[in-house]
């Protein structure tokens, strides 16, 4: 028992911080909001127990929750392709014969340094005005743009561009990956007059299949907490007509405008639900589809 | 000795042979060059494009009002620098107060997380002890959660502890490791160094501590260097925590200042918007310009945001 002691205390010491945070900030918070998502609070009287009340309405009649779902999934299903496609193809325009890559690739990852930044989405919400930027540049080649932040139909989009924008992190894991392909693979292929697309297809996309996978994961999952500039954007409410109702903006708005929590609890549930869902099925699929390279089939 | 006719020939032939595979070279180098110029000039047009949104950011902070928007130039008819010292006392209150408050959170979290993340890295990457993997698990498990769903109960329990409005809900979680991608950015880099340190410490007497403090920290400067600048970053951008916890104008955040500008929009202080919008940016830019190295070692070896 004290051998026991003496060769886990000096760890448990190192560890006592997280640990504490782990219970207190991660753990405890969890559990006390599945709680919370089977009551009504308000924070000034007590929480009253509902049973499933919260995610009944929530699931069959709460209109504004099938809304967020519906932006959030299309965000994403636009988002994380646009930037990785353009991630991926930056990467390998960058990884090839080029000596000096130093400068363009602290260009390409600025963006996403600052993207997250309020001033960036204050600027966003300047150049998609209705006299902004985008319209002024394609006005030059004749064409009338839309009001892009206040028209309903065209609002996400602008956040879609603001994503692609920031396309730095996922293009510096791809280049990372692309230097571990073997130079000699292309060689031979070149040798055996492989065109350039097979090439692609044959050698580089599966060898990258793990980084593609792990970028996909992170991306997925960064793009459904979106949060700042969606709140900025749509001046916090989800405007214009609920189109650009982030989930997480619904949820904000729940909580700490209209303080129901129990409520925005259980969104908060069905949210972590959601992300849990996303990388379970990767991670389980990914034997299909994602061969590491020590493996041998 | 004679040199035979075919001898002749065969070097003729070898001469012919060398001298096709020297153009067929140069013809490929030429190829090759021409591509790499193509390339160059797709990349310089794409980073203009990048680019073009912050470079307009910084010229509208210049630009008299009422050529801000109608024009694409970047280049103001007159500089307007009082766009600059207006916009800075614009609010209620000078953005000197949100810039010190900024800073104190900021400095604070840093500090935190290197403090916290440091020591849990080092017990999960050198030490032995039983529930390790447990543990290194359930800390894997924590990146995953979205700070939504543990942000309710955090504010009630802060509320109950009088902290609203003060600046410990923001900077307490970072002494708790609660930003776990750092630690586990440190356990990358902790399992790297040689073992054989810790071993020939420990027979010279050294405590846990000791190596930590003596021979692990000063071996991961670079480790410790990406986590600081990426902390500073993320929390000098931070809006929602702050957004929740900080109602008071006078202990506001940058972010939450700027905030402020977009309801007086309408108000023609366009100029003076973007103006502390760059200014917001500048310690960002700075800080990536001086650490671009360790940025991008940090991201292409743990994958982070």
């Amino acid at each position: 028992m004290r051998r026991f002691f003496a060769r886990n205390a000096p760890a448990y010491v190192f560890l006592l911080p997280w640990l504490i945070g782990f219970f207190l900030l991660a753990l405890g918070p969890i559990l006390a909001s599945l709680y919370l998502s089977f009551t009504r609070y308000d924070m000034v009287s007590a929480p009253r127990w509902i049973g499933w009340g919260n995610y009944e309405y929530m699931f069959t009649r709460d209109r504004r929750f099938w809304k967020a779902l519906e932006v959030t999934f299309s965000y994403v299903a636009l988002a994380v392709p646009a930037r990785l496609i353009m991630a991926l193809g930056v990467a390998m325009l960058l990884d090839k014969g080029l000596r000096t890559i130093g400068v363009y690739r602290a260009i390409f990852y600025l963006p996403s340094l600052l993207g997250a930044s309020i001033a960036i989405a204050i600027l966003w919400r300047q150049l998609f005005a209705a006299d902004g930027v985008v319209n002024q540049v394609l006005a030059m080649v004749g064409i009338q743009g839309a009001s892009w932040i206040t028209d309903p139909d065209t609002s996400l989009y602008t956040l879609v561009v603001l994503a692609m924008w920031q396309f730095g992190s996922p293009m510096l894991i791809f280049l990372a990956g692309l230097r571990g392909i073997p130079r000699d693979l292309y060689e031979a292929a070149e040798i055996d007059g492989t065109p350039r697309w097979r090439q692609f297809t044959r050698i580089t996309l599966p060898l990258l299949a793990p980084v593609i996978f792990f970028n996909l994961v992170l991306q997925t999952i960064e793009s459904f907490k979106t949060f700042s500039s969606a709140f900025i954007i749509s001046n916090g409410t989800g405007a214009p007509a609920d189109s650009l109702l982030f989930y997480t903006v619904y949820l904000f708005n729940e909580a700490f405008k209209f303080f129901r929590m129990g409520y925005a609890s259980a969104l908060a549930w069905f949210l972590l639900v959601i992300i849990a869902a996303f990388t379970a099925i990767a991670f389980f699929t990914s034997k299909y589809w994602v061969h590491y390279e020590n493996e041998r089939d | 000795m004679k040199t035979s006719a075919t001898d002749l020939e065969l070097a003729i032939q070898m001469d012919e042979a060398a001298r096709v595979a020297h153009e067929l070279r140069l013809k490929r180098d030429r190829r090759e060059r021409n591509g790499r110029i193509l390339k160059h000039i797709f990349l310089i047009v794409v980073s203009c494009v990048m680019l073009y949104p912050l470079f307009w950011l910084l010229a509208s902070s210049l630009k008299p009002e009422n050529e801000i928007f109608g024009s694409l130039t970047l280049w103001p008819s007159e500089f307007h620098f009082e766009n600059y010292t207006k916009g800075w006392y614009a609010l209620p209150i000078s953005f000197t107060v949100f810039y010190v408050n900024s800073a104190i959170v900021t400095i604070l979290s840093v500090i935190g997380n290197l403090i916290s993340c440091s020591f849990a890295a080092y017990a999960f990457a050198r030490l032995n002890f039983t529930g390790r993997s447990f543990f290194f698990a359930l800390m894997m498990m924590t990146l995953m959660i979205p700070y939504h769903v543990v942000l309710i109960p955090q504010y009630v329990q802060f509320l109950n502890l009088g902290w609203v409005d003060t600046y410990l809900p923001l900077v307490v979680p970072r002494f708790l490791a609660s930003d776990g991608f750092f630690i586990f950015l440190m356990v990358q880099f902790f399992r790297q160094l040689p073992r054989e340190l810790d071993e020939a410490a420990m027979i010279d007497g050294c405590s846990p501590f000791k190596i930590y403090w003596a021979i692990i920290l000063p071996l991961s400067l670079p480790a410790m260097g990406t986590a600081a600048i990426f902390s500073l970053i993320w929390v000098w951008e931070d809006f929602l925590a702050p957004l929740i916890y900080l109602n008071d104008i006078k202990s506001y955040t940058v972010p939450l200042a700027l905030r402020l500008f977009l309801d007086q929009e309408g108000q023609s202080a366009y100029g003076q918007m973007f103006a502390m919008s760059v200014l917001s940016l500048v310690p960002v830019v700075i800080f990536f310009g001086l650490f671009q190295k360790l940025i991008v070692r940090g991201i292409a070896t743990s994958g982070m945001k």
